[in-house]
């Protein structure tokens, strides 16, 4: 090429080029392509990145710790599941300390106390004990005919696919406290 | 890349498309790197730039912003400190609607000091007046979004220079308003206003702008 072309790595430049002429060189066309993807690229990501991973907070934030909550007395509790309900305080975004009530079947086996989750391992219906006339001492569930056994397991052959969820449990002072819910398989 | 453009190319024929919207010759006396002080010619493109950045980013702050006079500050107040990069969004958009106006009206005095608005390009000024219009209309609205003391005030004052208009004056205050006081209506109505109407107006002036452009071409050097 003419003699005003870049000094920097000109040695290397200069070497090739009595053999190969285009080894090193690169098309003002592919230099303005490169600068101005570059460029745009960097601009563009600039304006995506924070929004995305604004957009994406939801997914990356973490849960709350689940506290314990009285529910019953434990001399209400007996061999037969009972339903509880209680509330909790929760955060919902800007919505801070929102009362929301939940549930649990609560019975007593042995020295040991059982407390089922409600929600149907299905989709996500609520369970009840005992209310359908054809499946009676079970717990069933209304929107697909969900069943599942007094130790919440489900009946094969029923839309759900696992047991129901239990609560981690302790007793105080003659309370029963509800905690985190454990799935089990 | 390049074999899957070629392929959807052959296909679609998409070359065409693009090189209208994008392979033209910039002429001499608008292109800074002949003549530095052409960077007036640039005022438009910036003006645009900024709206499509006011326009994302405002798409992101909906996500989270609510309008109703119990939980609009909150949100706001939520997605700025605890969701991730909000500060950063609700930023560009909180600059941008300044620099948006700033842009606009420096666009406007190229085109004046030029006489760009001259035959034939005089219905494309009135188009321009119009989107001039559009944005502050969207800067009035959004600025009571926040719905904090400021956002209230400003939209008060707003109002009474409205109600100053003579004869049908108090009645355009109680339309924009939605009643008597700047309260709950008022909200939902400027975020109508300003999520929907405008940005729709906006998009259709701003067509109408660019195809004007584009039939009669830039103005000639002064
Ligand atoms: C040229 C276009 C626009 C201008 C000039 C503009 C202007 C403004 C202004 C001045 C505010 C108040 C910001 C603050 O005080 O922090 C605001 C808020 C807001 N705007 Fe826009 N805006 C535009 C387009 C849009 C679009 C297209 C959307 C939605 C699709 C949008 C959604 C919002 C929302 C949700 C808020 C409330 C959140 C906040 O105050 O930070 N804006 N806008
Ligand atoms: S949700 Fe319970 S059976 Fe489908």
């Amino acid at each position: 090429m003419s003699d005003h072309t870049l000094d920097h790595g000109g040695a290397k430049w200069r070497e090739n080029a009595g053999r190969q002429e285009n080894v090193n060189e690169i098309t003002r066309r592919q230099f303005l392509t490169y600068t101005l993807m570059g460029t745009g690229g960097f601009m563009v990501s600039t304006l995506l990145v924070p929004s995305v991973r604004y957009a994406v907070d939801p997914l990356l934030k973490k849960g709350e710790e689940e506290p314990y909550v009285p529910v019953a007395d434990v001399s209400e509790i007996g061999s037969e599941p009972k339903r509880f309900e209680f509330t909790l305080k929760v955060d919902d975004a800007w919505v801070k300390n929102q009362q929301t009530t939940y549930s649990a079947w609560v019975y007593k086996q042995g020295s040991d106390f059982v407390a089922l989750s409600p929600v149907c391992k299905h989709l996500g219906c609520t369970v009840s004990w005992n209310t359908s006339p054809q499946h009676p001492e079970m717990f069933y569930c209304p929107c697909h005919g969900g069943l599942y056994t007094k130790d919440g397991i489900n009946v094969p052959g029923t839309p759900p696919r696992a047991p129901l969820d239990m609560y981690d449990y302790k007793v105080e002072n003659g309370k029963l406290y509800l905690g985190p819910l454990i799935q089990r398989t | 890349m390049r074999k899957m453009y070629d392929w959807l190319d052959e296909r679609l024929d998409l070359s065409p498309i693009w090189r209208d919207i994008a392979d033209h010759e910039v002429p001499e006396h608008v292109n800074p790197a002949h003549h530095f002080s052409a960077f007036v010619y640039c005022f438009g493109g910036l003006t645009f730039f900024t709206v499509v950045i006011q326009i994302l980013s405002g798409m992101f702050l909906v996500m989270y912003y609510t309008p109703d006079i119990v939980n609009a500050f909150n949100s706001v107040k939520y997605l700025q400190t605890e969701v991730a990069f909000g500060y950063i969004v609700r930023g560009m958009h909180h600059w941008g609607a300044s620099v948006v106006i700033v842009m606009l009206f420096l666009h406007t005095l190229r085109v004046f000091f030029t006489g760009s608005y001259k035959k034939p390009r005089e219905m494309n000024w009135v188009v321009g007046v119009l989107l001039f219009a559009t944005i502050l209309g969207l800067g009035f609205t959004g600025y009571l979004l926040p719905w904090d003391n400021k956002a209230y005030f400003a939209t008060k004052v707003g109002l009474e220079i409205a109600e100053t208009v003579p004869l049908v004056g108090p009645y355009i205050k109680t339309f924009l308003a939605g009643g008597d006081i700047v309260g709950a209506s008022t909200l939902t109505r400027f975020f109508a206003i300003h999520v929907f109407f405008l940005p729709g107006i906006l998009l259709a002036l701003l067509a109408a702008h660019f195809i004007l452009i584009r039939r009669q071409g830039i103005s000639g050097p002064l």
